[in-house]
């Protein structure tokens, strides 16, 4: 697939590097000469110099027959003039653009096809947000993520002393919680992989992934870990725009202090925040945390654009008594290194983003793919089409599935119904086959298997 | 100062209200009670001395000031005053004093009398006073914003220094001239149908009329000594409370409503809704202690007078069914809190208006606030749009201003020989555009002495001019050049 990217930043040179790694033919364009030399000696890339919506530089890119174009400049103006440009000159065929601005996002239908033609769009903010969202109404759950438009849920949580399924094998799970329907897809200990048997061991500190409709999650969680009490008081250090859109999300159902250190930002806060407290100061500021009663926060997120300050004020919220500490980290290899040590949950907004982006990417119909283990294991939902001539899964039970291995079937969305499926369930067309993969290089053999062939149209 | 500009835009208006001279003029033909000549001499007194500014000044086309829209507004607030009072002085032979009294009372649609026996009096005149009260309702600056294009140069130094609320310069269309002509279209409207209510619900046409006038107006001027107490039939009185409450909202939401041709603006706007809350929260309020101190046997009497006082008294309006200075307890003060309150802004309501109250009070919650979190960023909210410091600021300089000149009237009308009690009531019912007030001038102004008029006629002007138009006057710096 030849693919240009527009800008070089975070998320630009993040899913350069991953695709490039896919066997895709990357362009990456931006005004930055030096970071683009930075970029192309670490990965087999092409990159242009240039402002990113001009018509010669997307020639000089090779849009004519790029396949898709993926706009992440860091102006919102840039990315859409980009995509109208690769439409109305060069008819590129897939847009992907990022908008961040919530004018334009309130208006879906400024991205109808006749107006400014992109046909998906990414904001990064607005991902990060329904993640740590996600995690705030979810306590004791370290990830937590959507497919098959929200009826499942992939659940990551850290196994911990108190739960009532610790030195138990895997199988008495469907015996303690009858009622509750639940596939465990993978079991990390001590960063390897290890796939789940009914004979399975459950140890403390594994981290654990699972699947199961929303509601089911709290009685499971409790299984792995002694349940933690449901979040009341969060406090958000950092009122960027990640900072104001948590705020704004969560502050009608929580007690929210936002704590920023440019009195500026404060006041845009103060306006647009009705019931959050906006607090002026640095969130690394020991007399204002205590003052604020750091001790009974159950949740600080630390979340401006500043990784080491992010890990230090969070490293000190949590020892100044805060129950659980989050920090956004965009730098991927602090990510490992602070996650379940300094900080109890490590968030990558480049990460995030990635997993949104790739579903577009990724051949066959694929709705959504999201990194999990920071990248190196992937959970991906597909519809399976065709009859049992055409396709390789359709009408076939899961055990004649030439699966690769490390690679499981979670659940099948049918439906409205979520299927936990056995060795002989027969995938039907139109299912949402939702798979996970404990390794990441074997997601071309998933796809390559749920591709239809030629004959059927 | 542009005196000579002043003096003929003075001369143009004169001619243009002595047109208003002619409906009565008509009346008087019409119902032959012999009043004609006197409407037809103040028609030709107020035309020449319109005539005799002007012709002088003719040429005098110089732009306006700020500074010279407030000088100018109250003048010619004092000069309508005194030709409204022309009809009183030579068809009912009032002094100087209650003649000007009157008249300010209905311009600043007060709705304070000194006549006493009312019904004797001819319908062209009592059809009279029923006109200026609507007339200055909307502004008799607005209205000639409205009709005389003429106005157009410097018209929007005026119409800020009359308008009513926080946000002066904000006009609900692009064009000032626009603006007005919308308020009056809306303000002409809401008072034909108030006179259509009225008159299906009994009250003769001409009665039904001029109630209609004082009603939206929020005046208060009856053409009965009994006020609308006359009629004694509760539809009356409901009419009367929707079209009050009506004359007390902003009439920027009346546009928005009738532009958009739906009743949502009403819920969504902050102040309608806070003065809504008011309206219902005080008359349960007033209807439980009626009920409680024994005033009225049965809860819907209670309710029923509770209402009509409430929403009369909270737009300022002061229309009577009873004497709320009579009530016992606690109540009178009660309402006197609330006529301080007031209607909301841009409205023709009087009183500190709610809308500053809301602002008010949500000061003083951030003041609060920031004792418990030091650190914490506090903006002033309306709705949820912030409201800018500035405006607060004017808003709390407003408010002491406004309470500092009720006491010193206080003081001046008790060393003028009130009591306390009618000290204060007189000054509630004027600077609050009121109207009926508690003791000694709990009905009328009548039996009180000229300085306490004079004082009143100053009260009134402060309170329809929103304080800083009259009191900037009085600073040394507005005359220095």
């Amino acid at each position: 697939m030849k693919i240009v990217i527009l800008g070089a930043g975070q998320v630009g040179s993040t899913v350069a590097q991953a695709l490039a790694s896919e066997s895709n033919d990357i362009t990456v364009v931006d005004q930055n000469a030096h970071m683009l030399t930075v970029l192309q000696e670490h990965s087999d890339i092409r990159t242009i110099t240039g402002q990113a919506s001009h018509p010669d530089v997307l020639q000089q890119a090779g849009i004519e027959d790029a396949d898709m174009i993926l706009a992440v400049t860091n102006s919102d103006e840039i990315n859409m003039i980009a995509c109208q440009v690769a439409h109305s000159l060069f008819h590129t065929p897939l847009r992907l653009a990022r908008v961040r601005s919530r004018s334009y996002l309130a208006y879906p239908k400024l991205f109808s096809p006749d107006a400014v033609p992109i046909n998906f769009i990414i904001s990064p903010e607005q991902l990060v947000t329904t993640f740590i969202q996600h995690l705030i109404e979810s306590p004791g759950v370290l990830q937590i993520l959507d497919f098959a438009g929200g009826k499942a849920q992939l659940v990551a949580v850290h196994a911990h002393h108190g739960g009532a399924l610790i030195g138990q094998e895997l199988r008495t799970l469907s015996k303690k919680l009858p009622a509750v329907e639940t596939r465990v897809v993978a079991i990390f200990r001590r960063d390897r992989a290890i796939i789940p048997e009914g004979e399975t061991l459950i140890e403390a500190g594994d981290e654990i992934f699972f699947l199961a409709a929303y509601r089911d999650i709290p009685p499971l969680v409790a299984a792995f870990r002694r349940t933690d009490k449901p979040n009341r008081r969060i406090i958000i250090a950092g009122g960027g725009n990640i900072g104001q859109r948590l705020a704004e999300m969560i502050e009608r159902d929580y007690h929210v202090k936002i704590i920023e250190l440019d009195i500026g930002r404060c006041r845009v806060l103060a306006e647009s925040l009705h019931r959050a407290i906006v607090l002026h100061g640095d969130a690394a500021d020991q007399d204002l945390l205590m003052q604020e009663d750091i001790e009974v926060t159950d949740m600080f997120c630390a979340v401006t654009n500043d990784d080491e300050a992010n890990i230090l004020c969070a490293m000190l919220a949590k020892r100044l008594g805060a129950r659980k500490v989050l920090s956004i980290i965009n730098r991927t290899s602090y990510v490992d290194l602070a996650q379940g040590t300094a900080v109890d949950i490590a968030l990558s907004p480049a990460l995030v983003t990635i997993g949104a982006l790739l579903a577009h990417i990724r051949r066959g119909d694929v709705v959504a793919v999201h990194s999990l283990r920071r990248g190196a294991a992937e959970a991906i939902e597909v519809i399976a089409h065709g009859d049992r001539d055409t396709s390789r899964v359709v009408g076939r039970r899961i055990d004649e599935l030439p699966l690769p291995e490390g690679t499981m079937i979670g659940v099948i969305a049918r439906g409205d119904t979520l299927i936990f499926p056995h060795r002989d369930t027969v995938i039907e067309p139109q299912d949402h086959v939702i798979l996970f993969l404990a390794d990441k290089q074997k997601i071309i053999d998933v796809e390559r298997l749920f591709q239809v062939s030629i004959t059927f149209v | 100062m542009h005196w000579r500009a002043i003096i003929r835009l003075f001369g143009i208006l004169l001619m243009f209200y002595s047109l208003g001279f002619l409906p009565s003029l008509g009346i008087a033909l019409l119902y032959q009670d012999g009043q004609w000549s006197l409407f037809a001499i103040s028609l030709f007194i107020t035309t020449a001395a319109g005539v005799a500014l002007w012709l002088p000044n003719i040429n005098q086309h110089s732009e306006l000031s700020v500074r010279d829209g407030f000088l100018f507004v109250t003048l010619f607030w004092v000069i309508l005053g005194i030709i409204g009072a022309l009809p009183f002085i030579l068809g009912l032979h009032l002094g100087i004093t209650d003649a000007i009294f009157e008249s300010i009372s209905g311009f600043t649609t007060t709705g304070a009398t000194v006549i006493v026996g009312l019904d004797r009096l001819p319908p062209s005149i009592l059809y009279h006073r029923q006109q200026i009260q609507w007339l200055g309702g909307m502004g008799i600056i607005v209205l000639a914003v409205a009709i005389l294009p003429l106005l157009g140069v410097g018209g929007m130094q005026l119409y800020r220094a009359e308008a009513s609320g926080v946000a002066k310069q904000e006009k609900i269309t692009p064009r000032i001239a626009e603006t007005a002509r919308v308020l009056w279209i809306i303000y002409f409207t809401l008072t034909l149908a108030c006179a259509m209510a009225y008159w299906v619900a009994g009250m003769t046409l001409f009665d039904a009329v001029g109630h209609a006038f004082s009603t939206v107006a929020t005046g208060g001027f009856s053409t009965h000594d009994a006020s609308l107490g006359q009629y004694n039939s509760p539809l009356i009185e409901s009419i009367a409370i929707v079209f009050m409450l009506a004359g007390g909202a902003n009439f920027a939401i009346h546009f928005m409503a009738w532009r958009h041709l739906s009743m949502a603006p009403y819920g969504t706007d902050p102040e309608v809704r806070a003065y809504g809350m008011i309206f219902l929260l005080s008359t349960l309020f007033v209807a439980a202690s009626l009920y409680w101190a024994g005033a009225y046997t049965g809860t819907w009497e209670s309710l029923r007078y509770a209402a009509f006082q409430v929403a009369s008294i909270l737009t300022s309006t002061g229309f009577g069914t009873v004497t709320f200075a009579d009530w016992p307890l606690h109540i009178p003060l009660i309402l006197v809190i609330l006529s301080f309150t007031g209607g909301c802004a841009g409205s023709t309501a009087g009183g500190i208006k709610v809308l500053r109250i809301m602002l008010l009070a949500k000061l003083g919650l951030r003041q609060l606030e920031q004792l418990a979190h030091p650190q914490a960023v506090y903006l002033v909210k309306l709705g949820r749009r912030p409201v800018s410091e500035d405006v607060v600021l004017s808003v709390w300089g407003f408010y002491v201003l406004y309470i500092v000149t009720s006491l010193l009237l206080t003081v001046a009308m008790m060393a003028a020989g009130l009591d306390l009690d009618s000290a204060f009531g007189a000054v509630v019912a004027t600077i609050n555009l009121l109207g009926p007030g508690l003791g000694e001038v709990a009905n009328n102004f009548a039996s009180v002495s000229p300085v306490v008029k004079w004082l009143g006629i100053f009260g009134m002007l402060v309170g329809r001019l929103e304080v800083f138009t009259l009191l900037i006057l009085f600073l040394p710096t507005y005359w220095r050049h």
